[in-house]
């Protein structure tokens, strides 16, 4: 398949073959091959998943808002918690992460373009595709996916509505997408580098998303190979999550978790990249400790591996392999110190100032580190018998999703978007906007850390009266959070569209490190490089 | 100084015209699927499929044609034929992971569910569900025969599945045959060889349906005969839906060797079939000694 592909790096034709600027129209974007033009439909993309996969959330805490059964029934609201956990997952938060890439490893690393163009305008297209297949089960008999995201057999194959042989294919349609643009990324990164771009030389963010794309080429497929299983199992008698047949609806867990923790970091690693830009920048000091952040987020990767069973500590796996994903989920812990350590120690001492990207990026650091040892605390066996499936999972992985890879892609846009645009955006609407989801997002989940260690159990519609207060004050917090997005959205349609703000220099930012600042105007041409950038 | 200005790509319709391809028609591979466990399968749904059938044929042919083309015209440059060769690479890392996730279906089973169900392990509770079950592998007797009829019997590994072995051993040496006389530049050699591949991956994939024949017709051996038979055609349809694909690039190599499109260090859309061709050998290898052997 990867024979396809396109041309660059020649000097064999001639100058007037190119095409020099955007075509007019919506053609430009459907036939487009500019790794920017792709780049901001993946951000589109995820920017409107992350709206969809929202009003989700707001039905979810609209039932959630009072003990009871009020605005709908059990079974719709097991779809909202699944479709809200699948499109903010492979809608928003990979896409944007993808978006970031095709915008900024090409001007990272001195590049024309992405390696493989042709190749990264399918992979964009098969999303909208996969999505309207994905959301489309809402209209089918039995209604859409109920079984969480996470689709446990035999939810997901004996009990599940019909509608799953299209959740089915959709997923092989993402994974279809993934794949190819992971490998678009490792290709461009190893052989589209500037000439003096040596792998220690790359940037942080080019380095995290060359081991994420890594991890994605090698879980996808085991993700497509689960989903298929299901599909024999519910369609052709096949009995792998069955024991009625000798299969085990274990197994399906130990497949999907072998695809989904390495997921996970697919999710956070990107965002590790992107705040080490930023609170250098902002602190006015080198990154402390390139090279140890290098082989942290490596090690990080690695163990991903042979993790997946502490999501399963409850289903019954002998006490060897209880142990076992035990220490080796706690030995995370130490390259992300590291890597927090590192944080913190690039801010020390430093001529510290608090624009937007700054603020969600100390944010970042946090709330991160408040997730990361919520993560820790499950790790745990014998306490995770306590904490499984309570909302303290639930706050756990919210906040290393949210306030930790949601906000570092926030950071990261306003961060790159004067380069991006020519403009800055609005300081104080970016202030306002940090402010707000940083206060919506702690009063959101915080709470749920409580309600969770006092036994409130996740994915139900109903609740125990003595959650009702701490359950009123998470609904609200999430309107907060949500309505304060559309903050972020004025500000960035008025920086670009708009065309309001003062023009950015080409340095943007106070002496900031890379060639997108230092080899690229503001904003970028539409043609990233021309000629291979001299790197020092 | 001399600096070598960079190659800037041009638009092009194959992307979204793939994309659509793909959604067309695994819309209407699901709506078939769907349709044949609840009720009827409907014309439309096969008349879509067989349209998304032409479309994917349209596009991967014109896409493939267009590149093609590209190469002969000279437009690659060196470092494009790099990333052509470092893709190909990854994307068949991707299929091996892909295996991976079948395998480790398989050992699962082997080693710990089966046994489980069969009351082995600390845990124990399994014996009570199904008492009476003994674990073997491979598994004749499943634990609910009413649900999941056991097969009769299984494939003896050395007579279909060894001559298997060694008709896909041969042709990987054959392919090499090829790719050596295709350096040398003798053309006819390369065609007979590569004509020779195409005939050993035909003779394998006959022996292949006629096995899935003998395994349905005589040992009831099917997807729905429990978990041996679940694991046993999913690993080796899936190998031999990739010999398949593997066959047509072999089949594809030799159209254009014979259009003289390759040159002796020049022939990357030859060296990426036959490295697919051999990662396929090493996944049969795989069968063959796990699914087959022991």
């Amino acid at each position: 398949m990867s024979q396809e592909g396109v041309l660059q790096g020649g000097g064999a034709v001639a100058d007037d073959e190119h095409h020099h600027g955007p075509d007019k129209g919506i053609l430009r974007w459907v036939y487009t091959t500019n790794h920017k033009d792709i780049g901001t439909m993946y951000l589109l993309l995820a920017l409107g998943s992350l709206l969809i996969g929202g009003c989700m959330a707001f039905v979810i805490r609209a039932e959630l808002f009072q003990p009871g059964l009020q605005l709908v029934d059990p079974n719709f609201f097991n779809q909202m918690t699944t479709m809200h956990g699948l499109i903010m997952v492979f809608g928003a938060i990979m896409p944007a992460f993808v978006g970031l890439a095709n915008w900024l490893i090409p001007m990272m690393i001195g590049a024309p373009d992405m390696a493989l163009p042709r190749i990264n305008n399918w992979s964009f297209w098969l999303l909208p595709f996969a999505f309207t297949m994905l959301l489309s089960t809402f209209f089918m008999d039995g209604g859409a996916p109920n079984f969480g995201w996470t689709f446990y057999a035999p939810l997901s194959t004996t009990y599940a509505p019909p509608s799953v042989t299209f959740f089915i294919f959709a997923i092989h349609i993402m994974g279809i997408s993934s794949v190819m643009g992971a490998v678009n990324v490792i290709v461009t990164i190893f052989n589209m580098r500037a000439p003096g771009m040596t792998f220690m030389k790359m940037p942080l963010f080019v380095w995290t998303w060359l081991i994420t794309a890594f991890l994605l080429i090698a879980v996808m497929p085991v993700l497509a190979g689960v989903v298929t299983m299901m599909l024999m199992d519910i369609h052709f008698g096949a009995s792998f999550f069955d024991a009625a047949g000798g299969g085990d609806p274990v197994l399906f867990q130990h497949v999907f978790w072998f695809f989904g923790h390495p997921e996970v970091y697919i999710m956070i690693l990107p965002a590790f990249g992107i705040v080490s830009h930023i609170i250098s920048t902002f602190s006015r000091k080198p990154l402390f400790g390139y090279t140890s952040m290098v082989f942290a987020t490596s090690s990080i990767a690695i163990l991903s591996f042979i993790v997946w069973a502490h999501h399963m500590f409850t289903v019954g796996i002998p006490l060897v392999g209880e142990l076992f994903f035990m220490y080796s989920t706690m030995l995370i812990a130490v390259p992300t110190g590291v890597k927090v350590f590192n944080w913190v120690t690039t801010m020390f001492r430093g001529s510290m100032t608090f624009e937007t990207p700054m603020l969600f990026s100390i944010a970042f650091v946090v709330l991160f580190t408040i997730g990361g040892l919520s993560g820790l605390m499950l790790a745990v066996a014998p306490a995770d018998f306590q904490y499984h499936d309570t909302y303290f999972v639930v706050a756990h992985f919210h906040y290393v999703l949210v306030p930790g890879a949601l906000f570092s892609i926030l950071a990261a846009v306003y961060y790159w978007l004067p380069k991006w645009c020519g403009r800055m955006y609005n300081e104080a609407l970016g202030k306002w906007h940090f402010w707000l989801s940083f206060i919506g997002v702690n009063l959101t989940f915080f709470p749920m850390h409580f309600v969770g260690l006092a036994g409130m159990p996740r994915r139900i519609p109903d609740y125990a009266l003595q959650f009702a207060d701490f359950n009123a004050i998470v609904s609200v917090g999430a309107v907060v959070f949500g309505l304060s997005q559309l903050l972020f959205i004025y500000n960035v349609w008025r920086t670009t569209l708009g065309q309001k703000g003062v023009k950015a220099s080409d340095l943007v930012w106070d002496q900031p490190v890379g060639l997108e600042w230092t080899a690229l105007p503001s904003p970028v041409p539409y043609h990233t490089f021309q000629t291979p950038p001299k790197v020092d | 100084m001399n600096t070598p200005r960079y190659y800037v790509p041009q638009r092009s319709h194959w992307p979204i015209l793939g994309a659509f391809a793909v959604f067309l028609t695994l819309f209407s591979m699901a709506s078939i699927i769907h349709e044949n466990s609840h009720s009827q399968v409907s014309m439309f749904s096969v008349a879509t499929a067989v349209v998304a059938g032409f479309l994917m044929l349209y596009m991967l042919f014109g896409w493939f044609s267009e590149v093609v083309n590209e190469g002969l015209r000279g437009l690659n440059s060196e470092q494009l034929k790099r990333s052509f060769r470092i893709s190909m690479g990854w994307f068949i890392f991707s299929e091996v992971m892909f295996f991976a996730g079948f395998f480790g279906a398989l050992f699962y089973a082997r080693t710990f569910s089966v046994p489980w169900i069969g009351g082995e392990g600390a845990k124990g509770v399994s014996g009570m569900l199904w008492q009476g079950f003994s674990a073997h592998w491979p598994l004749m007797k499943t634990p609910d025969m009413t649900q999941f009829q056991g097969p009769m019997g299984i494939i003896d590994a050395w007579k279909l599945p060894f001559i298997n072995t060694v008709l896909l051993i041969a042709s990987s040496f054959t392919l090499t045959f090829a790719h050596h006389h295709l350096r040398s530049e003798n053309k006819a050699k390369t065609l007979f060889w590569l004509k020779i591949t195409l005939l050993l991956g035909a003779a394998f994939l006959v022996v292949q349906v006629a096995e899935y024949g003998h395994a349905i017709n005589d040992l009831n051996l099917t997807v729905s005969s429990g978990i041996y038979g679940s694991t046993f055609y999913m690993l080796t349809g899936f190998h031999g839906a990739h010999v398949t694909l593997g066959a047509i690039m072999i089949f594809v190599m030799y159209r254009r060797v014979d259009n003289g499109h390759f040159t002796p260090d020049d022939h990357f859309g030859f060296e990426a079939a036959a490295w697919y061709w051999h990662f396929v050998d090493v996944v049969w290898l795989m069968l063959f000694t796990f699914v087959y052997v022991l």
